[in-house]
């Protein structure tokens, strides 16, 4: 059994359906990238998975125990930082290492927050509130807190989408520089509607088909070495097949839907060979 | 500049009330003393403020000062049952269901009728009176710390979740903080209304202080000393009020 199951789940909303039928697995170590477009159902299930949401049907199996509920092994990235503001970035990191670890002693403690602030940058920043932090900087807090608890797993729920193009490529590498510099292999699932962040960060990505009642599609393995840097997207054959791939995917079905999804779905298709 | 040029428009409509005052007494209500009766008469007391001479004859600034005495007792009893409540009514919709109806049922009624109550409760008039002021001041305390916990960001909550924090930490470290900006607009709403239950309890029980003062000297046909009580209850409310606000801004600015 892998380590995390997914099996048939579906969720409803009254009538309205947004998941089907959607199975997945994942093994530890792995870092997998569910790549679709908004209101696709991502975040639904991605809640589902985490145990934030319990699904309508089908289940969630982490460790081969059922998940009812967020794990104790885990921990999220959210697109919105979710930093107290009225804690300094170190109280936001030290309050998730005391929920993670209650047996270290506070100078433990402390060590342990301070650690990954400065593995993130923020070694000069910890004591400034979320208020006084650009946008970069707070998810790195965020992401700080997540890696500090040493979680089994990682969730990330579209974790650079509210920042600008440029920020969100440094933490895209910085995120990848954390996972390769981890003690153990980095479990990872990652919800984007990026497929280029998808490809430079994850093992494997599936695309999660158009809403409603969203399914999954067979994974896309990204067999290129690690590091990986950005400009790999536009050179490696590789990359630019698992990119059309991905992008036929996302555009498959799309010809009924509403024209703002079309437009979404073009505009993965289009950087493909134009740009290269 | 703009500070000195509002501040010389509030002195004009000073002076404008108590042109009307002084017209008023001169004509339509002679009973009614002139603003120089009042203060020839009121001037001990306000030039001696703090002068004991009996029981029901002291400075007012003494008599002023008993009062807020009394207020800061009754406003911390409501205070420290208000936010409870406000938060319980807050988090469980069971309880709000089950509470939310008799409280607005208690909310509009006056201190003039919880003051018997309190006598026949307490048989002693300054418990009867921190009852009432508790009682009557309470309730914007309660609906506004209520209505914060009810607008926590849900961003908060989840993190509460995701991070798996114990019930105290949750508490202190996610509900009190997000709570507290609308909890400080309850307490700055409950003074307020604690001020103005005062001078009513007062008057009843006969207790020295502003209200008790007032009744007292309007029995013995002194109206001009009733005057000098409404001003000090005016005066103080609003310096009540200013400290408040400047402690409620202070805590947004955290």
């Amino acid at each position: 059994m892998a380590f995390l199951e997914i099996q048939d789940i579906g969720k409803s909303y009254g009538a309205r359906e947004v998941l089907a039928g959607v199975n997945f697995s994942m093994e530890e170590g792995e870092f997998v990238s569910i790549v679709g477009a908004s209101a696709s159902g991502k975040t639904t299930f991605m809640k589902i998975v985490s145990g934030l949401l319990a699904p309508s049907r089908g289940t969630v199996t982490m460790g081969g125990q059922l998940v009812t509920d967020f794990s104790q092994e885990a921990a999220i990235v959210f697109q919105n930082y979710s930093l107290l503001p009225w804690l300094s970035a170190l109280e936001n990191v030290r309050l998730a290492v005391e929920a993670a670890f209650p047996d270290f002693n506070r100078a433990r403690q402390n060590e342990q927050s301070e650690k990954y602030l400065k593995m993130v940058g923020l070694g000069a920043a910890m004591l400034k509130r979320p208020s006084q932090l650009s946008g970069g900087m707070r998810q790195r807090v965020a992401i700080a807190r997540a890696f500090a608890v040493e979680p089994r797993v990682m969730f990330l729920d579209e974790p650079f989408g509210a920042l600008d193009a440029l920020t969100r490529a440094t933490l895209q590498q910085e995120l990848a520089r954390m996972c390769s510099e981890a003690a153990r292999p980095v479990t990872a699932l990652m919800i984007t509607n990026n497929v280029d962040e998808a490809i430079l960060l994850s093992d494997r990505i599936l695309a999660l088909g158009r809403g409603p009642a969203a399914s999954l599609s067979p994974a896309v393995p990204v067999d290129l070495a690690k590091p990986r840097a950005a400009d790999l997207l536009f050179h490696d054959e590789k990359a630019i097949r698992i990119r059309s791939r991905l992008a036929e995917f996302l555009t498959a079905g799309s010809q009924s839907r509403p024209s703002a999804v079309r437009a979404a779905a073009r505009g993965v298709a289009k950087t493909i060979p134009v740009e290269a | 500049m703009k500070t000195l040029s509002n501040m010389a428009l509030a002195m004009v409509g000073v002076v404008m009330v108590g042109l009307l005052w002084a017209i008023a007494s001169a004509t339509v209500a002679p009973d009614l003393p002139s603003p120089v009766k009042t203060w020839q008469e009121s001037k001990i007391y306000v030039l001696q403020p703090w002068e004991k001479r009996g029981e029901m004859d002291q400075g007012i600034l003494r008599m002023a000062s008993y009062s807020l005495f009394r207020v800061a007792k009754g406003f911390l009893l409501a205070v420290l049952i208000g936010t409870p409540l406000g938060f319980l009514l807050g988090a469980s919709n069971l309880f709000y269901k089950m509470f939310d109806p008799t409280i607005q049922v208690l909310r509009p009624i006056s201190p003039l009728a919880w003051l018997p109550l309190g006598l026949v409760i307490f048989r002693q008039s300054e418990p009867a009176a921190l009852f009432t002021i508790a009682i009557c001041s309470m309730w914007p305390t309660v609906i506004n710390t209520m209505q914060g916990v009810r607008a926590i960001p849900q961003d908060y909550l989840n993190v509460a979740k995701v991070l798996r924090l114990s019930p105290w930490k949750r508490l202190t470290k996610v509900w009190i903080p997000a709570t507290l900006p609308y909890m400080f607009s309850g307490y700055r709403l409950s003074l307020g209304l604690a001020w103005l239950v005062i001078v009513a309890a007062e008057m009843l029980t006969g207790t020295p202080g502003v209200g008790g003062f007032l009744w007292q000297e309007y029995n013995s046909l002194i109206y001009s000393h009733i005057l000098l009580c409404i001003l000090t209850i005016g005066i103080v409310g609003f310096a009540l009020d200013r400290l408040m606000g400047l402690a409620e801004a202070r805590l947004r600015a955290a």
